[in-house]
């Protein structure tokens, strides 16, 4: 009961500030951009026009998921801090569990809309250009289950850091550093690897996990059709095989819990 | 059982001794004001008395369990120092969401708004309330739901007198209810009237724990007079009294506590000749400078 007061209350907040109208125009502007610039080629290419556009929107997803998860959340706990409603809300009769978890479902709530509406739209607009035989229901639901996956492992980070860095500025440092990272300078860091290591050991048998290990990688390969995966650089391709999608379906499903777990961890020790 | 029972508490943060060795008890239906200078500990035993920061050391009980239990929580009504709200909601909005929190009727909050005085503004949003009118805010989500124990840090910083005396209405109308009230303050001379007992702490030490006519007494601060009289008979009346010439007519004197008939029944001797007589007791300022200065020792 007092997790559904405070996600009502949360989901209010993030209405006033534009949060949610925010995330819901970036969803549905990229969406509809890249869905309309991928139709042009599809003839010549001879995927569908579905995998096409969910292929586009599935690398954009990657760096815009994240960060608009961690926007939603870096300020959940550092801001009261900083605004002092947390030494209040503290007081009230309910565990610090139920307050995360409150936040947790309001800002999985935004996500969950944004995603939803930026996917309905490419949805829409397959179907008027290719009529209603071209809906693949499989790769859209994957792809919308996997983004919600991902983007509520990253509101789980958030909050974690939002916890551990009790100053506003600083968390929003280090959260677009962790999104950095995440994002971009992991998977650098990786092919750097595997460049020195020429097939070696670590090409072979760490690469694939470390690379599901991110849960950014393992939602790209859940999402990416085997021919566009054997595009790109063979050392990826290879994770695809080795891991399999039991290992990306694991990664993605494991992150957002433990994601939560470091949460409420780092909100329990957070000392009004 | 009293609502609130504090046995030798102590508070370290490493080296640093924030609260020293403090004992005291709060009764239902009893409004204890908690007085001290910025830094003296008050905001700490607040927050120990919540549950929201460890005790170091000594214990305390709050409505028969620790610090922090549910059954204490929804029992108590609590106002942070300098007190904030998100403010892109309404005043309704915002009390709405506390009265739902300790499962209370949302009437009760909405005739809340209007007993705090912001009914006109319950609507707008709290960004652009002034600081008096949440400091309300803030009072009316402690009265929420007939806490047993109220708990205010600082109520009335940022209040106009006549906002003060409202809520000092409040506070006795929550006590009449059989509340145990512990507010802390350095704003001294409203608590006179307003508060059953007055605890002072200095440097994390409780210096003094009674009544205020109780700690006037065992202070024997001096009683000053201030008798008036007319241009041409203030000679006489110095010469008679003693005391210090203050302007064209008056004559201020001072004496302990246990002198003041005496020297009362030597003013209403002269007569006519005096005009006008003022007796002022220590104030609590006074009271309290005096106690926080003799702290080493006493306790």
């Amino acid at each position: 009961m007092s997790i559904l007061t405070i996600a009502k209350l949360e989901l209010l907040i993030a209405r006033r500030n534009l949060w949610v109208a925010t995330a819901i125009i970036l969803m549905a502007l990229f969406n509809v951009v890249l869905t309309i610039a991928g139709n042009a080629p599809s003839g010549v290419l001879g995927a569908s026009p579905m995998t096409i556009a969910l292929t586009s929107i599935t690398t954009l997803s990657v760096y815009l998921i994240p960060l608009i998860a961690l926007l939603l959340s870096f300020d959940a706990i550092a801001g009261e801090a900083e605004r002092g409603t947390l030494t209040l809300g503290l007081s009230y009769p309910l565990s610090r569990g139920e307050i995360l978890v409150g936040k947790f479902l309001a800002h999985m709530a935004v996500l969950a809309i944004a995603i939803g509406i930026g996917l309905a739209l490419t949805t829409v607009l397959i179907v008027s250009r290719h009529g209603v035989s071209a809906i693949e229901w499989l790769p859209l639901l994957r792809i919308y289950a996997t983004s919600l996956a991902l983007g509520a492992t990253f509101i789980g980070l958030g909050y974690t850091i939002s916890s551990l860095v009790p100053q506003t500025g600083a968390a929003s440092g280090v959260a677009i550093a962790l999104w950095l990272i995440a994002v971009v300078l992991y998977d650098l860091g990786l092919l750097g690897a595997l460049v020195a290591d020429t097939g070696g050991y670590f090409s072979k048998v760490i690469f694939p996990w470390a690379l599901v290990a991110n849960p950014a990688d393992a939602f790209r390969l859940l999402n990416m059709p085997s021919q566009s995966v054997n595009m790109l650089a063979t050392g990826v391709g290879a994770a695809g095989g080795v891991s399999g999608v039991v290992g990306q379906l694991a990664s993605l499903l494991l992150w957002p819990f433990a994601a939560i777990a470091f949460a409420l961890i780092a909100f329990r020790k957070v000392q009004p | 059982m009293s609502a609130l029972n504090i046995q030798h508490v102590f508070k370290r943060h490493g080296a640093l001794e924030t609260v020293s060795d403090v004992s005291m008890k709060v009764e239902a239906g009893e409004r204890v004001a908690l007085l001290g200078h910025n830094g003296a500990g008050k905001t700490t035993i607040i927050k120990m008395i919540l549950g929201l920061m460890p005790i170091t050391q000594g214990e305390i009980q709050i409505l028969g369990g620790q610090p922090g239990h549910a059954a204490a929580r929804k029992q108590t009504g609590f106002l942070p120092e300098s007190v904030a709200f998100h403010g892109s909601l309404t005043g309704r909005e915002q009390l709405h969401h506390f009265a739902r929190l300790k499962s209370t009727s949302l009437k009760q909050a909405d005739d809340l708004l209007e007993r705090v005085g912001l009914g006109h503004a319950a609507d707008r949003k709290i960004r652009t309330y002034s600081k008096g009118m949440r400091q309300r805010v803030g009072l009316a989500q402690v009265v929420l739901g007939q806490p047993k124990i109220a708990i205010l840090d600082e109520p009335t910083s940022g209040l106009d007198p006549v906002s003060r005396h409202e809520f000092y209405d409040i506070v006795e109308e929550m006590a009449h209810n059989g509340a145990a009230v512990l507010l802390s303050s350095h704003a001294l001379t409203e608590l006179e009237l307003r508060t059953d007992r007055i605890a002072i702490l200095s440097k994390g030490k409780l210096v003094a724990n009674d009544s205020l006519s109780q700690l006037r007494q065992q202070a024997c601060l001096p009683i000053r007079f201030k008798v008036t009289a007319t241009d041409e008979t203030i000679e006489s009346v110095n010469k008679e009294l003693g005391g210090e010439r203050v302007n064209g007519r008056s004559v201020e004197l001072t004496c302990g506590p246990e002198d003041k008939i005496g020297v009362l029944s030597a003013i209403t001797a002269l007569g006519p000749v005096v005009k006008d007589v003022d007796v002022t007791p220590a104030s609590l300022e006074q009271l309290y400078r005096h106690y926080s200065q003799s702290t080493h020792g006493e306790s």
